[in-house]
């Protein structure tokens, strides 16, 4: 189904930096440092990490929508527009209409004294000129792709009125209102129950699949992206440490941080007679990072080489990873 | 860790909890979080307690520790937990403990870790109170903590750090049972298996029980001996760990096992598939405040195998292959995932 | 690294933050400056100058202010000196204002703490009490008290105390309803701490930031109503004056000395305006905290 054309958004050293108390370098840090990534038409990318990885300011400096303070660096390109130096006017075009946000807490991204007609229709009416009657039947016709039951009486009731999943389910809809070419999605399953998150991730697929909308799947959950993911980019401390199609990450991780992470879980098919393999140590503390790799603290196959920082190079035609092993840290066994 | 003869640590006879809602009408309904639910847990055993929200298991948790007034019976080292007052309450306390779902919150912003972790000893002095200092070291460092982390505010720490913290004010003195409210909810990913083997070693150091409330099934099999699966304040289903997990019997285990996410699909699994439509989620003036219920099972708006009967009585807990289930239908030669019509 | 504590005040010692936040801004700083300045001097310098405040010097009335004769403010109705005059309604108006505050401050915060934590009907019986409190009016109040005990400056402060507690025991009433919802609250429950003992050591200690913002709030507010008080003849006995006092005379001679006037009356806009700079720095501090 995917024509050969470029991808659809191509980002390049890609740099969050938020200066110091003083204005400089010392005690600022990079909420984003160097990353690379391609997002193909039709596509879902997941990006996994913890705190401090950096994948929430990754999302909001594609849309521009960073924090004022941070100084943004790098290159992002829609459709092989730049995004990074684009016109304010410019990007509030664009968001919304091509590229639309799902955030992650539902109940703070709604506004709460604003029913959520007027709050699904907003965007479409700014952007595509739809009339009143046009637009609501609009939402109504997106409440009933996103499963919500009896959407002309949802129309008319306030967040609050609304369970958890539902409010999701809005919000989804709200960004699929103006039929954008990519879904950014911040951990949208993380604050739900669940049952109600394989819904939600069943729901997803299907809009995929009817819609062919690319998106970008930012989560700390390793499962949900085993449901939806075609390929996975893990995420520490600012930098992107891999990257690979989701199956090959799963079976296969490279990097250690990975190779510990994908360990660490609890799963339902475990022995349970030995500890969980864990990851030692404390999660980064962006503003003291040591110079080189930033996982090497916590590494168990840390090796001398690790006090410069890795490249991010390609070890397979679709696997790229930013660790100075060859070679799997999985074969040759990680270890807590 | 076999369920002993002698009486158990905690016994619990239908606990009710309520809260009064105050509605814009007069005649304030209530919100009954928890409808008589009933479980033992013997010594040195673990108990694991799963529900997703509403299911009424952190007001359990609160009711045990008498955070907030609950109805029924709760015998713990022979006394009724629900009925003690003053000091014999007080008392008790020593013994049972909780540690939070949100690591940063329990601790008070104020106070270093010195003086929160050694709280509990100011309560309950162990003669002498001079070796207080002692024992606060010695107790951080068996969370994995280290010396340095005493003079620091609880701002200073990571979540993980946190909730070590959490984890050695609770059982600095020795309780018997450790009440754990969702303690990994909050904390990253590869933290999460660092806690969980910790709280795997404080029990077998300390003999310790534990009550251990979590909505993500993977982590409660891993610390858990016995599950209890709760659905709107009611017991559904209670059963040992391999039966629970190997072939559970009432269609909301099912269901929540379907949903758990599989983080390392085999190349030959399906994806996980959702749960039929039937088990969408409840219409939002269910999920928000319910009154209390006449008759009927809780689950059967949302139950792929609901017949009239769920609707018009609501089923008790009896004993079907080796669980405690509460559906009528349990038992039957029905295939697990068996849809209406 | 912070989690979700809705905290009033940032962690760690409220003191320490408290400073670090009012060092960074700058207007603070002089606020603060400058009122340890007038404090400073208000202790000194009447007890340098040969002038003291209350003997007449008939043969000197009406000075206006000049550099030589040490009579830098000039000298009033009595010719008594206006500078030391004014230094010493500036130690009236500061010890009148600090003094009721912090008094204020402990009553507030213990009643507002009670309230807050027990609830049920020790909050309703409580918090009763306060609105009663709020419907008295004060001038009338002070008056009668003058009428029955006569003039007494202790009054004074009995007055001001009576009605400057109530906002605040409102206030940390509030906070302290948040601070209780809180996860570590139900720690120490579970541990058994009592009621008392939970007040002092948890609950308190989270407001102090709150408190701090608004004692400072507090202090010009006293002081102007102190300088309502002595304005209105009902506050300090003459020959001692405070700068409300002093404002009154002054006004009785705006035309001819205007003097007379301006100079207590920036004295106290001034100590008003660094107290109120100081407060809204210290809010400003603890809200960039919370958010």
């Amino acid at each position: 189904m995917a024509e050969a054309r470029g991808p659809l958004l191509e980002v390049r050293g890609l740099t969050v930096r938020y200066p110091g108390p003083r204005g400089g370098a010392g005690g600022g840090l990079r909420a984003v440092d160097a990353l690379d990534l391609d997002l193909a038409e039709h596509e879902c990318l997941g990006i996994v990490g913890e705190s401090g990885s950096g994948k929430s300011q990754l999302l909001l400096a594609l849309l521009g929508l960073q924090d004022p303070a941070a100084q943004v660096t790098g290159s992002v390109r829609y459709r092989g527009e730049e995004l990074l130096d684009a016109a304010p006017a410019r990007l509030a075009a664009l968001r919304g209409r091509r590229l639309a946000m799902v955030f992650q807490e539902p109940m703070r991204a709604l506004n709460p004294y604003l029913r959520i007609l007027t709050q699904l229709t907003e965007g479409v009416r700014a952007h595509l000129g739809l009339g009143r009657r046009a637009a609501a039947a609009r939402a109504r016709e997106l409440l009933a792709t996103v499963q919500i039951d009896a959407p002309a009486q949802r129309l008319r009731q306030y967040p609050h009125e609304l369970s958890g999943g539902m409010r999701q389910r809005v919000m989804l809809a709200m960004a699929l209102m103006c039929e954008p070419e990519i879904l950014l999605l911040d951990e949208p399953t993380t604050a739900l129950d669940v049952t109600v998150q394989a819904q939600i991730l069943e729901l997803l697929r299907d809009v995929r699949r009817r819609t062919g909308v690319a998106t970008l799947f930012v989560t700390h959950d390793l499962g949900a992206l085993a449901a939806i993911a075609d390929r996975v980019a893990v995420m520490y401390a600012g930098r992107m440490i891999e990257q690979a199609p989701a199956a090959e990450l799963y079976r296969m991780p490279y990097h250690p941080y990975t190779v510990g992470l994908l360990g660490s879980l609890p799963r339902l098919d475990q022995p349970l007679d030995a500890p969980l393999p864990a990851i030692r140590g404390q999660p980064p503390d962006l503003t003291a990072l040591p110079a080189g790799c930033a996982f090497a603290p916590r590494c168990a196959r840390h090796f001398a080489a690790c006090s410069t920082r890795p490249e991010w190079r390609s070890v397979t035609p679709s696997r790229q990873v930013a660790c100075h092993l060859d070679g799997p840290a999985a074969a040759v066994g990680v270890g807590p | 860790m076999n369920p002993s003869p002698e009486a158990p640590l905690l016994e619990v006879h239908d606990l009710e909890v309520r809260y009064p809602l105050h509605g814009g009408r007069r005649g304030a309904s209530t919100l009954t979080a928890v409808a008589g639910v009933s479980f033992r847990l013997d010594q040195g055993e673990s108990l694991g307690v799963v529900g997703e929200s509403g299911s009424g298991k952190s007001s359990l948790a609160r009711a045990l520790l008498r955070l907030t007034p609950a109805a029924g019976r709760a015998l713990f080292l022979g006394h009724d937990l629900l009925r003690l007052q003053g000091e014999a309450l007080r008392a008790t306390r020593e013994h049972l403990q909780i540690i939070f779902q949100d690591p940063h919150g329990a601790l008070d912003p104020h106070l270093r870790i010195a003086d929160i972790v050694a709280e509990p000893l100011r309560e309950f002095p162990p003669p002498p109170p001079a070796r207080q200092d002692e024992a606060v070291r010695r107790m951080l460092a068996r969370v994995g903590l280290g010396a340095e982390l005493l003079g620091r505010y609880p701002h200073q720490l990571s979540g993980g750090q946190a909730q070590r913290v959490g984890i050695a004010r609770a059982l600095i003195l020795h309780p018997r049972l450790l009440i754990c409210d969702e303690p990994m909810a909050a904390l990253d990913v590869s933290i999460r298996a660092q806690i969980t083997n910790l709280l795997r070693d404080m029990r077998r150091e300390l003999g310790l029980s534990l009550l251990y409330i979590a909505h993500d099934l993977a982590s409660v099999r891993y610390l858990c001996e016995r599950v209890m699966v709760l659905y709107r304040g009611r017991v559904m289903e209670l059963a040992g760990r391999e039966a629970l997990f190997g072939h559970a019997q009432h269609p909301y285990t099912r269901a929540l096992l379907a949903a758990e996410p599989i983080a390392q699909p085999l190349p030959a699994a399906p994806a996980p598939s959702a749960p039929p439509a039937s088990t969408a989620p409840p219409a939002p003036g269910d999920a928000v405040a319910s009154p209390a219920h006449a008759a009927g099972c809780v689950f059967h708006a949302r139950c792929p195998l609901r017949v009239a009967r769920c609707r018009a009585e609501t089923p008790t807990l009896r004993a079907v292959a080796g669980h405690q289930v509460a559906c009528h239908r349990a038992g039957e030669a029905v295939e697990a995932g068996d849809s209406r019509g | 690294m912070n989690g979700a504590a809705a905290a009033v005040s940032p962690g760690g010692s409220a003191w320490r933050a408290a400073w670090r936040q009012l060092r960074a801004r700058r207007s603070a700083l002089l606020a603060l400056g400058v009122l340890a300045a007038i404090a400073l001097a208000a202790l000194l310098v009447p007890c340098f100058s040969p002038y003291d405040y209350a003997t007449p010097v008939w043969t000197r009335i009406f000075t206006p202010p000049t550099l030589q004769a040490g009579r830098i403010f000039g000298t009033d109705a009595l010719g008594r000196d206006l500078l030391v005059r004014v230094m010493w309604g500036c130690r009236i108006s500061l010890l009148v204002g600090v003094a009721a505050s912090l008094v204020s401050v402990v009553i507030g915060v213990l009643w507002g703490a009670t309230a807050g934590y027990l609830g049920g009907r020790v909050d309703g019986l409580l918090m009763r009490t306060v609105d009663v409190l709020y419907c008295v009016p004060f001038i009338p109040l002070v008056i009668v008290l003058e009428v029955l005990f006569g003039r007494n400056f202790l009054l004074v402060f009995v007055a001001i105390g009576t009605v400057s507690w109530l906002d605040l025991a409102r206030i940390v009433r509030g906070q302290t309803l948040s601070i209780r919802a809180q996860d570590y609250i139900a720690a120490a429950q579970a541990l058994g701490v009592r009621p008392a003992t939970m007040i002092r050591r948890h609950v308190v200690p989270n407001l102090i930031g709150l408190v701090m913002v608004y004692a400072t709030l507090t202090v010009p507010s006293v002081i102007l109503f102190e300088a309502l008080l002595s304005f209105l003849g009902l506050g300090v006995q003459a020959p001692l004056a405070s700068l409300g006092s002093l404002v009154a005379d002054g006004a009785g001679e705006m035309q001819a000395n205007p003097y007379l006037l301006v100079i207590p009356a920036a004295f106290l806009a001034a100590i008003i305006l660094c107290f109120n700079r100081l407060g809204d720095a210290l809010r400003d501090a603890f809200e960039s905290h919370r958010g």
